[in-house]
């Protein structure tokens, strides 16, 4: 646990830190994302209300895209992945950690620039709430089942378009649980269900994609 | 010159199972067949010098001895163990190509988190004695991307000294070196060699005297 946190966790997180622009440029761009659909759809309030979710969503999957190659790309391209395969510590243990690290700096920002989104588009406090909700339980998936991804396409000279259309296509039941689920908080409906299943999306994806990513990582070495 | 040597090492030479064992090792690489029913053995106590021209496979077999990839056919032992065992990895270091160093932190962070990821505990005054020995004195809070290639690697090559392994893999070890560096590197072998590590090493350069006495294994290329 030790040399995971202290070799892994830690060291991801300083690295995340010394590279401000990386971390800020995913964020930025879901800022101005944002603010394009008033400017472009018109402000009226209704209308922004019942786009809002939807605009928030799809603009946080395109924005963790752009820094989603971040996760295993530069460990890959100059070796330290083989020295972290080569220590012994299981390599879906390691994994898990990357995976954890990544969510917590891409996605936190995310979660606290939230309630100013949320402002911009007109969005009601039920209706806000169900949005967090929705954002804590399924921005884990993104970097789950990301990883995996960018595991399979981290030995390929340019794989980041094809790491888009490896991963949009599989965040569209993220995408349709989450904002139907904000949609019935807005007609003061309960949403429980689709939480649950965004819920259990996470957990499922939790349980086997460490596990899919060491696979994917190991094939990349080949 | 060096004090700092690996202090720890293996007693397992007295029995009959040490070793790093390549059977019937088959590799193929965009359906060029590398090497085939390949047999290297590797016991504790000597020096391997692998050789071959451009092309022939040596860095394929490299990473195939150290469980990085997995051949087409055959397998690799080490001490009786099959290589994927997890305590295998403990007692052997491997520095490839690629000298598995960020270039945004420094040669001491770089070497600190190498070693939590290891399980080794080794203080910073470790690193930065091990960092001195390699001739490294005021480059220990440098980003390594504004080392100069040779100075990269001496800090990826600094790892033999904190890790204590019997089993060395280095491919290119003396890629940009200097010719210092390179008697350097002959001498440490000897001493590891004489404390019965084991050594597998490939170079285009040929090893002095300073070295001691070692093996040549040559590979062919095949077409």
């Amino acid at each position: 646990m030790r040399a995971l946190y202290k070799g892994i966790i830690k060291r991801d997180l300083e690295l995340a830190f010394r590279q401000k622009s990386e971390l800020m440029q995913p964020l930025m761009f879901l800022l101005v994302v944002v603010t394009l659909f008033p400017l472009g759809i018109g402000p009226g309030p209704d209308t922004l209300q019942r786009i809002g979710p939807g605009v928030i969503w799809v603009a946080a999957i395109l924005s963790s895209l752009l820094g989603m190659e971040r996760l295993f790309r530069d460990d890959f391209a100059d070796g330290s992945l083989e020295q972290m395969q080569l220590s012994g510590l299981p390599l879906y243990q390691i994994a898990l950690c990357k995976i954890i690290t990544h969510w917590l700096v891409s996605f936190t920002p995310l979660l606290m620039l939230s309630p100013l989104l949320a402002l911009f588009l007109n969005l009601t406090l039920s209706m806000y709430v169900a949005l967090l909700i929705t954002l804590l339980l399924g921005t884990p998936v993104i970097s789950l089942i990301g990883a995996i991804a960018v595991g399979l396409t981290t030995g390929l000279q340019r794989g980041s378009l094809l790491l888009a259309l490896l991963l949009i296509p599989i965040f569209i039941p993220l995408l349709i649980f989450a904002t139907s689920a904000v949609e019935s908080a807005a007609m003061q409906l309960p949403y429980g269900p689709q939480i649950a299943i965004i819920a259990a999306i996470m957990l499922v994806a939790l349980a086997l994609s460490p596990f899919a990513v060491s696979y994917a990582l190991k094939v990349s070495q080949n | 010159m060096i004090e700092c040597l690996p202090i720890f090492y293996s007693q397992r030479a007295e029995q009959g199972l040490s070793g790093l064992i390549g059977n019937n090792l088959t590799c193929y690489k965009q359906d060029r067949c590398l090497f085939q029913n390949l047999n290297i053995h590797l016991q504790s106590g000597e020096l391997v010098h692998l050789r071959g021209p451009n092309g022939a496979g040596k860095t394929s077999l490299m990473r195939i001895l150290v469980g990085l990839t997995s051949p087409e056919k055959g397998g690799v032992r080490c001490n009786g163990l099959d290589i994927s065992t997890p305590a295998i990895a403990k007692d052997m270091v491997f520095i490839g190509h690629k000298p598995g160093l960020n270039g945004l932190l420094s040669a001491e962070e770089n070497l600190m988190y190498w070693s939590a990821q290891h399980e080794i505990a080794v203080s910073s005054t470790a690193i930065h004695e091990v960092l001195e020995s390699l001739s490294l004195v005021g480059m220990e809070e440098i980003p390594v991307k504004n080392l100069s290639a040779g100075q990269q690697r001496r800090v990826a090559l600094a790892r033999l000294w904190l890790k204590p392994a019997t089993f060395w893999l280095l491919d290119e070890p003396f890629t940009s070196l200097d010719t210092e560096g390179i008697a350097m590197m002959e001498t440490v072998f000897a001493r590891h060699v004489s404390r019965h590590g084991a050594i597998l090493m490939t170079s285009h350069q040929s090893l002095s005297e300073r070295a001691g006495p070692f093996r040549i294994e040559q590979l062919e290329y095949q077409l």
